[in-house]
């Protein structure tokens, strides 16, 4: 950010209302949690949760060239989306094979809405733009500040916009998009989410987010609905192995090495990285991203190394307790010949080296 | 604990000890105390999954390192408040940590301690200092 000034979302003063502890985060204050992450975790796991998330970046891009312009930025095939209110998870990748972001794409009636992590919305902007010229009739808007954006995730998520929007949401296929009224507000609606649940990321006016937001919570109540902070939504994500920029992704970093080469297809056309991943297809990845359970209790975290026979072969990029699944949990780089299934490693946790298994991704499932 | 405005209100009892790395002292029969955290301090951490303490028997000098406290957000260590001997740690806690939210000045007591003496208990601070200690 170039800027030092902290920006607050349309719902701070809902979150100040529900006693919320605000954090700083990406030049937003956010709120980090309500009751407790632990609370917030499991009422999204079993029931529903609702998710400030208006400081992530939102774009429209539009024209005649719109979508070879998003087919030429995107690692994934936005052919995919074969017809209007259909999105697709994806990266922008750069010409080295680093990440630039994650982000999904939603095709609409008219144009594309892309939506960004908030951390790198600029860098994102400039990324775009330095990349426009080579297509004729597409224009590039960014919508940020005049969207808001409200996450419901969990089994019951379904049944609070159904409540509110109507039953025919219940139709609407996971990675779909959708527009309603909820109680006089116009929103859009994508069936995505960043917790491992069903659910909706909604898109509201920010003068009406309030209302949603209470009007959300107010529908949800019977169904034991918390509103959740930065924290629950980071160790949902985890329990999900869900890539976190920054973490499982950032600029030295590439989707394959990620592990979400089922989303970076290689054989679509030009894109933007093309070119490295297929080299690194090739050759083979130096690192990979693994998912591994760690024993006893004490928590691994960012940045500490992984061990093989007490040789430090990599580091952890996320950890924390799997607060679902019960035991500690780490996503973690390694060179791709550890990173076999049952692998025995060790993360070394304030001098001690704790065992620690590659299990299967994710670490949690929904039924 | 919520106030009016959904504000946390937390308490800080008037017989305690306090440091300013957060942790309290309860004097009890002379040269025998409760170490535990304050209740700003669980409040700050969160929900606590684990707490790592020394053994029994070990004699420690005031500020030393005593054990380490996890969260689902973080980790700290914990500081001795004064010299003393561990005489007990708080068993509980390995398979209830949330005690230290729930209940830090009762049941989420970390380690009972033997003073070495009890003058340095007069370099902790009040109540009333730790209040404005936390809320600067």
């Amino acid at each position: 950010m170039t800027t030092a000034q902290i920006r607050e979302t349309p719902l701070s003063s809902a979150h100040r209302r529900a006693g919320a502890r605000m954090v700083d985060f990406a030049g937003w204050s956010m709120p980090v949690t309500y009751k407790s992450i632990i609370t917030e975790h499991m009422a999204v796991r079993k029931g529903v949760g609702l998710f400030d998330v208006s400081h992530m970046g939102e774009f429209v891009v539009k024209g005649a060239g719109a979508h070879a312009f998003v087919q030429y930025m995107i690692a994934n095939d936005v052919n995919k989306l074969s017809e209007p209110n259909m999105a697709l998870y994806t990266q922008f990748v750069m010409p080295d094979g680093g990440t630039v972001d994650d982000l999904i794409v939603y095709r609409r009636e008219n144009d594309f809405l892309l939506v960004v992590n908030a951390s790198n919305v600029e860098q994102d902007w400039n990324w775009l733009v330095g990349h426009i010229n080579r297509f004729n009739d597409v224009s590039l808007e960014n919508i940020s500040e005049k969207t808001a954006l409200i996450a419901l995730q969990g089994p019951e998520a379904h049944s609070v916009l159904s409540a509110v929007v109507g039953d025919w949401i219940e139709k609407i296929p996971s990675f779909c998009y959708g527009q309603g009224i909820a109680e006089g507000v116009k929103i859009g609606f994508g069936r995505t989410g960043y917790t491992g649940e069903d659910g909706f990321e909604i898109f509201v006016d920010p003068d009406s987010a309030d209302k949603l937001w209470s009007v959300l919570l107010a529908h949800g109540e019977h169904l034991g609905i918390e509103p959740c902070g930065l924290g629950a939504r980071d160790t949902l994500r985890l329990e999900a192995a869900l890539p976190l920029y920054g973490h499982e992704l950032d600029d030295v970093t590439s989707p394959l090495e990620s592990g979400l080469g089922w989303s970076v297809k290689l054989d679509k056309g030009e894109f933007v990285g093309q070119q490295a991943l297929l080299k690194q297809k090739e050759s083979g990845l130096s690192k990979v991203c693994v998912c591994l359970q760690v024993e006893g209790k004490a928590l691994p975290r960012h940045g500490y190394p992984v061990l093989k026979d007490s040789v430090k072969i990599g580091s952890v990029s996320s950890g924390s307790q799997g607060i679902f699944v019960g035991y500690p949990i780490a996503m973690a780089f390694v060179p791709p010949q550890y990173a076999t299934i049952g692998e025995k490693l060790a993360v070394e946790i304030r001098g001690a080296a704790i065992g620690a298994t590659v299990v299967k991704r994710p670490f949690y499932k929904r039924k | 604990m919520t106030g009016a405005e959904g504000s946390k209100v937390l308490s800080y009892p008037d017989e305690l000890k306090y440091t300013k790395t957060h942790e309290y002292i309860r004097v009890e029969n002379g040269n025998q105390a409760y170490v535990g955290v304050t209740a700003f301090a669980a409040e700050q951490l969160g929900d606590v999954t684990y707490v790592e303490l020394s053994e029994v028997g070990k004699k420690l000098k005031k500020a030393d390192k005593f054990g380490v406290i996890e969260s689902v957000k973080s980790v700290s260590d914990l500081f001795m408040p004064v010299s003393a001997e561990i005489i007990a740690i708080n068993d509980r806690l390995n398979s209830e940590p949330e005690l230290v939210n729930a209940d830090c000045y009762g049941d989420g007591w970390l380690v009972k301690v033997k003073l070495e003496s009890s003058s340095e208990l007069n370099d902790t601070l009040s109540a009333d200092s730790y209040r404005a200690f936390v809320v600067e």
